[in-house]
């Protein structure tokens, strides 16, 4: 879809009057409607209905605030990981999210909304991230329990938004999952080489497996049924699939990765199921979902406190850098929030 | 330490050079790796941690040259690390690491430039190397000229925090056996960069002793400062609780 087409040209033949205003306002629908039907792109300049704009601002900054608090839990083990080559990994992936982060940021301020206004959300708690990184890493082999399912349920999520109608979000998604995928490769081979180990590393693995699995099936979001945004995200082609598909797709490739892996997954019920062609697995824990959601999980807090700690504490360099651009170029200066 | 046969192996003053070069950017990276999630911006999320991974990439390589990477790293006593003592200090706020990083870079460059310029093993990853710490040398240069030139509050921190760490600057210039290099012209040439940057940046270059009490430079000589034994601390622990496995 191009700027300044059919939306344009209404807007100028017929401002003021009641009548006017609605027949505009139809055809500036009827163009996106077409335009979102012919699976064409949105665009920045292009006219959106008003809910559209701002169920994509709650989704790419959810997505944007997810990359920035997701750096936590594997930071965590950036100073103790256990040999030079899996620390240089691992902080070439922390790294590859902050800029996932300003990727995503920055297209969500296609939208409208600043970088500052968004953070000061996620810093207020208004709005969320994804619910993940609510727990904790506790073990080395965590690391790689994120790479694996973290990250894999992460791709099943994103790869459908490469062709999501919102241009400048589907253009986003086309290198955030080219790096996930690479993410998730480096995580599946250091749980192999845990699982190939030591007894002490396979336990460890294990472990980490067992406490990773459920948390990423809860990834995809609420049951089909439960979920508010779903039919109208795919109305708009915002979204491709349903989270019940999305999670059925993520479960039916993992099974025999963690077989390849030689790690079990902690779910007695999962089996093959020859008519459906997919694999059955056990009923999700949504009171536990709907807790972390809430604000209730157990890193929520730390995690929160620990954002607005980094923001807090850099203040005063922000605001050295806005003064600085201010005396040296006349510019306003950069962020100041 | 197992020396396989690298051209360390044939050089034994080369293969403690590149131990202590190797050292230095291990724990610079090691420090500079604690930064993720807390830096003040994104962007410097994404710069702290571009400079942590050259770094990173340069120790393992400097580190292969005298041994084997992850045995030095993390099978070694603090005693028996060779890094000078500004790259172990606490990381403080944002201006105690861009003072530090200033040092350091600065330094880093300059010795790269003249490994690159010279003959030994070092030359090919110097080359490299200095490519990597130039940007370095940008971004500290560039933030030490916001923090000393930005706000009141930033151009106290940024002076409290260049004097903090001045003392442990005369330990760079120690003569390191096997490289060949003139460290009085590379003082000399550190000196002047250095002035220059803070001149620029409105911050008086601090008047303090540039050694301290350790006059010896005990870093290269396996003499730390407190700090430094809580980051091999957390550096070592994993890998030291599981013997011999393989990651």
């Amino acid at each position: 879809m191009t700027a300044g087409t059919a939306g344009t040209a209404v807007t100028a033949e017929a401002p003021g009057t009641h009548a006017a205003d609605a027949a505009a306002q139809a055809a500036r629908e009827a163009v996106f409607d077409a335009a979102v039907a012919a699976d064409e792109r949105i665009e920045p300049r292009d006219w959106m209905p008003e809910a559209y704009r701002a169920s994509l601002v709650r989704q790419i900054a959810q997505h944007a605030h997810s990359e920035i608090i997701g750096m936590q839990p594997e930071a965590n083990w950036i100073t103790r990981a256990p040999s030079l080559r899996r620390k240089a990994i691992l902080m070439a992936k922390v790294q590859d999210e902050a800029g996932h982060g300003l990727y995503l940021y920055s297209a969500a301020e296609t939208l409208g909304v600043s970088r500052d206004e968004l953070l000061d959300k996620l810093h207020t708690g208004r709005q969320k991230y994804s619910s993940i990184f609510n727990y904790p890493t506790l073990t080395w082999a965590d690391v790689g329990a994120i790479g694996w399912l973290v990250d894999g349920a992460a791709i099943t999520n994103q790869v459908p938004l490469c062709r999501c109608s919102y241009g400048p979000y589907a253009r986003a998604m086309v290198r955030v999952c080219k790096e996930e995928s690479f993410h998730q490769r480096q995580g599946y081979e250091a749980l192999l080489a845990l699982s190939r180990g030591t007894e002490a590393q396979h336990a460890m693995a294990q472990d980490a497996v067992d406490r990773w699995w459920w948390p990423s099936l809860m990834m995809f979001g609420p049951p089909d049924d439960e979920s508010t945004h779903t039919a109208q995200a795919m109305a708009w082609k915002i979204k491709r699939h349903t989270n019940d598909e999305l999670r059925q797709r993520f479960v039916d490739i993992a099974v025999p990765q963690a077989e390849a892996l030689g790690l079990t997954l902690p779910d007695p019920d999962l089996k093959w199921n020859e008519e459906r062609g997919h694999y059955d697995f056990g009923p999700i824990d949504w009171a536990e979902f709907w807790d972390v959601l809430k604000g209730d999980g157990p890193c929520n807090d730390q995690r929160i406190t620990k954002r607005r700690q980094a923001h807090e504490d850099g203040a005063w360099v922000r605001e050295a850098a806005a003064a600085y651009a201010r005396k040296h170029t006349g510019q306003p200066g950069e962020a100041q929030a | 330490m197992t020396t396989t046969d690298t051209a360390a192996a044939t050089d034994p003053a080369l293969a403690s050079a590149a131990l202590a070069l190797g050292d230095d950017a291990l724990v610079l990276a090691q420090r500079l790796g604690e930064w993720a999630g807390n830096a003040p911006v994104l962007e410097e999320e994404v710069a702290l941690a571009n400079i942590a991974l050259d770094l990173l990439g340069q120790a393992r390589v400097l580190l292969s040259l005298a041994g084997d990477e992850d045995e030095l790293a993390f099978l070694r006593e603090e005693r028996a690390f060779r890094n000078v003592q500004l790259v172990e200090q606490p990381n403080g706020d944002f201006a105690h690491t861009i003072a530090r990083q200033l040092y350091f870079s600065t330094y880093q460059r300059l010795l790269y430039a003249a490994l690159a310029a010279g003959d030994t093993p070092l030359a090919g990853l110097a080359a490299k190397a200095v490519k990597e710490v130039a940007y370095h040398q940008d971004h500290a240069e560039h933030w030490t000229l916001r923090l000393g030139d930005g706000t009141e509050e930033s151009h106290r921190r940024m002076r409290t925090a260049c004097e903090a760490l001045w003392r442990y600057t005369g330990e760079l210039f120690q003569p390191l056996d096997g490289l060949g290099l003139d460290t009085t012209a590379l003082e000399a040439a550190w000196l002047d960069s250095v002035t220059a940057v803070l001149t620029r940046a409105g911050l008086p270059v601090p008047t303090g002793s540039r050694t301290g009490a350790w006059r010896a430079g005990a870093g290269r000589q396996g003499l730390h400062t407190e700090h430094f034994g809580r980051l091999l601390a957390e550096m070592q622990h994993l890998h030291r609780s599981h013997p011999g496995a393989t990651w």
